[in-house]
Parts: C-alpha cells; structure tokens; sequence
C-alpha cells in the first residue's frame, strides 16, 4: 500500500511549502508519541483530566421499546463534553513535545474548537480557532467558552462560510506560521498523517467499548453505530471492532431535509471520489470537482468531505453507510431525553435515529452499540428553533 | 529529451537583458469576454509566460484577492473545458507560453490522461498544481510528459536541499519558487532570508527559476535580481484590473525598469 493511504484513499495532496511540517509531524508521531514517556502521559491526562473510561451505558428504557439491547458508550461524558477532547489532549501534547508554542484549529459545531482551546490551556499553549461565519452564529455559546478558555476565535467569512471554509483558513495560517505552530486537525481528515493520527487518538472509544460490552454480556456486539461528519468519532469507535466481521459497523451521515437535490453531507451514500483539503476521499463536487456547499442541522456533520479510512472501509464492504434526515436526528434527539434523560448531541442524534430505525427488525437477543459522540446542550439553541418551525 | 517551450522563452528574455514577466489571472476573470481581452493585451505588452488560472472553490493556497477572483470565475461557470476550448482557438494569435495553474481536484476530474492530451492540443506548455507535491506528482508527471506539457514545481523557503534536489531531478519548463511563507497576495517586503534560499535553489536547479507570490513591484528585487529568471505577479494585477477596468500598462514597469 502507498505510504498515507488507506487503499485508493488518503495521501498528502497538499502544498509544497505544507509538506516539511507534514514530515516533521510524521516523524514526531514515530519517534516521540509511540514511546513508552508519552502514551504514559497521554495516558494519565485521559484518566484524570478527560474522565476516560467513558461509561458504556444500557438504555433499560429504550431496550424495550426497540425490542433489542441499545447501548451508548458515553463520549458526552468527557470533559468538555465531547469525543473532540481525546484527540486534542492528544494533539497538543504532541505539540508541545514538538516545541510548538501555539495551536491552530478549526471547527464548525464548536466542540472540537472548545475541545482544543482547553487543551492549550492546560498545556499552556496559545490557541487560535477559525470558524465560518455562518457556524459563529448557530455556536454563540461554544465562541463564548472558547474566548473564555483563552483562544482567540477567528470568524471566517469567504466560501460557504461553514467548517469547510475554516479548514482553508486554518490550513493557510498554518502555512504561514508552521515553524511555531501545530495544526490541530479536528477530524480524521486532512493530508497524511492527520487521518492516521486523529484515528490512533480517538481510537480509545472502540478499544474501551469493546471491554466493557464484552464484561457486561459476555460477548461482542452485533451491530456498532457512529455518526460520520469527517467521521472521527466513527473511525475511534470502529477500528477495534474492524477485525471482528461478525460485528456489522454502520456510518450514520446527515441527509438535510432529504428532499432530492437538497444540499446535504451525505457524502459516503451521494459523494464521489476527489481531493479536497489534502486527501483523496469521497466528496460532494460537481462533476467539474468543486466542491459543493453541504447542509445538515447538526453542524459537526455539516462538512462535504469525509476521512479517507471510511472510503476505505466502505470500498472493502466492511462498513456500511446510511443516511439519516435533520427531521428522523430531531425525532431521535426528543426521544433519548424522554425515555433516558440525556440530551444527546444533534450529530449523535443521527447515530440514534439508525438505531431506532431498527424497531422490530432485531431479534431480543441482539445487541447495538452507538458511539454517544457528544451532549445536546450545544443544540439546545437549533432545537428551540426547529420545534418552533415545526409548531407554528 | 527538447527543450521546453517555457525554458526558452525565459531563456530569450534573459538574453535581452531582462527577467521573464509571467503574468497570472485566473479564466474568466473578471467577465469571460473581458478575460481573453486581457490575455491579448497581456501578449502584446510583452508577456513572456501568461498563467490562466484555474479556478477551484476552495483554494488553501491563495489568498483574498485571488479567492475572490476565482470565486466570481466560478459563478459565470468556467470550468476547464471552456478554457481549454477556448484556448485552442485562441492560441494561434498568443504568443506568450501558457501555463494552466490551479488544484488537483478540478484537474482530477477532467481526467488526467484527457487533460494532457486537450492541454496539450490547446497549446498548454505547462502546468502548475498547487496542491500536488512532489511525492504524488510522478504518475501525473508522466502523463503530462507524454504530451510535450511540463508539470511546474512549486518550492519554497523551507524546501531542504534534498528536496530540492529532488524535485531537480524532475523538473522541466521553469521552477516556481514561492517567496513567502504564506498564500499568494501582495507583501510590501520580501522576507530577508529569501536571498539565500534562492542563492541555494540556483545552485540546484539546472532550469529556470521565478519568482511569485507577493510582488508587485520591480524595487522588491532588489538583491535577488542576479538570481531570479522570472517574475509571476497575480494579485497585483488583480486589483490593477479592478481599479482601471483593463491591463493597461501593468507589465511596463517589469519590462521597462529591467
């Protein structure tokens, strides 16, 4: 296999000036993440500072309803409040053994920028988060505890004005800046090595949830659930259970309103194959290769590309991808705060309304696994606002 | 193996005691008409190389303006086959080399294969990447080859000479050294080490050397001019269009201050 590919899928397409901090990362990654100092740190900082293991929760309730056992492996749970925070204590630790004073981000939901403000503020780095225009407005709360934790926050006003336009940003200041800075990439996206290394941080869901669902019942599960936006979440939870084929993996993207020609982010099920922010992946583009706008309710999801590993998996069979509408992730996001009193997140929502998809259809004896990327409080906002549209 | 086509026309405005002038702005821009209206005055003002980009809407290695640009070629939907259409009924009136400069993606999906072959019909000589480094390049490298058009490196201050040597050992046509560590867009000054890093990449390259990204005037030479083959002003001109409605005299004080 090609170096930084995952089959036909990865690679480093990016500008030259861009390649020798990719180098530089690279080797990093080999030479001081993989020794035993390092994964001793990271280690202790997931338990103490981020509350790993994240619990593994059985949904009594909802079990019943749905004829099958659910299960949520908690990532709402971590601090900060997201899956987000596994890969940027990861990454800025990385960082600050690189000696890199600063931390550049992006983020459209928010989460990963909170996420990586805080772990520049506990490893005393400086943080700068670009965010499109548009996502600063849906994210007011999450700008607000960014700026709190220190970071300066960067709005990004060119483009579609969403995450993908913040990548391009992100990307350009890093450019300028990389003898200082680390590029905290928010998802497994991105030039090789960020899919790689997003995936070894986040990969900690899958190998916890594996134990834990193994100690509770005594076997593995039948299906294991992830939302897909750039898709780290997804790849942590998955690469555990990739060997394990008796285990079905599923991908949950966001088909917006799931009207035909609606511009959605659904780009594993619609997309075709591209380059796009260093990375031959899937894409939503136009048969000319320029990259659609994408639309999704849950803005962590609202992104036109995908990380390579998951085109992988799909082109292997190995994982299956379906979509799910703003409207079904709403319904599902109501229904786990009535029937479990937890609000989940508006992209963990989509994860959700798979599982509930599945009423009937699964023996009792059948077990689903979904990766609870992240909590609803973010959203509450989006919501307020849906129910009123949807009221009035 | 002949010698490029871009090698010579630098070569030529070397030999009359001045840096190649390479003019860049992408298709389309600011109108489709207004466009090739501009190519031919950019020909006939003494342009040695003429860059028509192409245009990619998410372009990480531009700045601003020339976002914007491309961003407004986008909306009057030019896309690759109308340039490369219109290209080759225009080519035989333009006498300065082209060089098509954009992203992998809008190239990928034309076909890589069928762009070196329409490119290449289209009187393209060479063609820059943005976004494709030297270790992808080879299989596209090739292809192009194959048709006579050069795939253009883009180097910069922090290359290392390995890779520099590197991709010495592929070039053809000219190398694009980027003169910043940043995007494209105009600078009021270069920075100080770049005198250096150009010294070494002369040393390295057998083949011509330009210079772009933030110039916009001749005076930002000063101390490299013994080093530099070529300038690419693409930014610069995007405004000068903006501001004046045409080109103009934008390549006078290139040629004429030399």
């Amino acid at each position: 296999m090609k170096k930084g590919y995952f089959g036909d899928f990865g690679g480093r397409f990016a500008p030259e000036l861009l390649m020798p901090p990719l180098l530089e990362l690279e080797e990093a990654m080999a030479r001081i993440m993989a020794g035993e100092p390092f994964q001793r740190e990271l280690a202790d900082l997931l338990t103490h500072f981020v509350g790993r293991p994240t619990a593994l929760y059985h949904c009594a309730n909802l079990s019943r309803e749905l004829g099958f056992g659910l299960w949520l492996k908690r990532e709402d749970l971590a601090h900060t409040g997201a899956h987000k925070i596994n890969n940027t204590v990861g990454q800025a630790l990385l960082a600050k053994h690189m000696g890199k004073t600063r931390l550049v981000a992006e983020t459209g939901a928010g989460q990963h920028g909170v996420a990586t403000a805080t772990a520049a503020a506990l490893l005393g780095l400086e943080c700068i988060v670009y965010m499109g225009a548009e996502d600063v407005v849906r994210q007011a709360h999450n700008v607000q505890r960014m700026e709190l934790l220190g970071a300066t926050v960067r709005p990004v006003d060119s483009g579609s004005r969403t995450l993908k336009d913040a990548i391009n940003a992100a990307m350009r200041h890093w450019i300028a800046e990389q003898g200082t800075t680390h590029y905290c990439l928010g998802s497994a996206v991105g030039p090789h090595p960020f899919p790689l290394l997003v995936r070894e941080l986040q990969a900690v869901i899958g190998r916890e949830a594996l134990d834990q669902i193994q100690a509770r019942i005594g076997v593995l599960p039948d299906q294991v659930v992830a939302c897909v936006g750039g898709g780290s979440n997804a790849i942590g939870m998955f690469h555990a259970f990739v060997p394990h084929a008796q285990v079905a993996l599923i991908g949950v993207e966001a088909a917006g309103d799931g009207s035909p020609g609606c511009c959605h982010s659904a780009t594993l099920s619609t997309g075709t194959t591209g380059v796009l922010h260093g990375t031959m992946t899937k894409l939503l583009q136009t048969v000319e290769g320029q990259i659609l706008a994408s639309h999704s309710l849950a803005p962590g999801l609202d992104y036109p590309g995908v990380g390579p590993e998951h085109a992988h998996l799909q082109a292997l069979g190995r994982a299956q991808y379906v979509c799910v509408t703003d409207d079904q992730a709403l319904a599902a996001f109501m229904r786990l705060a009535r029937t479990e009193g937890i609000l989940p997140a508006l992209e963990s929502s989509h994860a959700l309304a798979y599982a509930l998809k599945l009423t009937g259809t699964l023996p009792q004896t059948a077990n689903v696994v979904i990766c609870l990327s992240g909590r609803g409080d973010k959203d509450l906002e989006i919501v307020r606002q849906e129910l009123l549209k949807r009221e009035g | 193996m002949s010698t490029s086509y871009l090698t010579e026309k630098i070569t030529k405005a070397l030999a009359q005691g001045r840096k190649a002038v390479m003019p860049y702005l992408p298709a389309g821009y600011p109108t489709k008409e207004a466009f090739w209206k501009h190519i031919d005055d950019l020909d006939a003002a003494g342009a040695d190389i003429i860059e028509i980009g192409v245009p990619f809407s998410d372009p990480v290695a531009d700045g601003p303006v020339v976002e914007q640009a491309a961003l407004c070629c986008l909306e009057q939907n030019v896309n690759l086959a109308w340039i490369l259409e219109e290209l080759h009924r225009r080519r035989p009136t333009i006498q300065a080399g082209i060089v098509l400069m954009g992203y992998m993606n809008p190239f990928l999906q034309y076909g890589m294969d069928k762009l070196a072959r329409d490119a290449a019909r289209a009187g393209v000589n060479g063609l820059i990447i943005a976004d494709l480094p030297l270790e992808e390049s080879n299989g596209p490298r090739k292809l192009l080859q194959e048709h006579g058009v050069d795939l253009i490196p883009l180097v910069g201050l922090n290359s290392s000479p390995e890779r520099l040597r590197a991709h010495a050992e592929e070039a053809t046509g000219f190398v694009y050294f980027v003169s910043v560590m940043g995007t494209t867009g105009v600078r009021e000054a270069l920075p100080e080490q770049l005198q250096d890093a150009l010294t070494q990449a002369k040393q390295i390259f057998p083949i011509p050397l330009a210079l772009g990204f933030g110039l916009h005037a001749p005076s930002q030479l000063q101390g490299v001019e013994s080093v530099v083959d070529g300038v690419v002003m693409g930014s610069a001109l995007i405004r000068h269009i903006d501001s004046t409605g045409s080109v103009g005299s934008f390549l006078a004080p290139w040629i004429d201050s030399q």
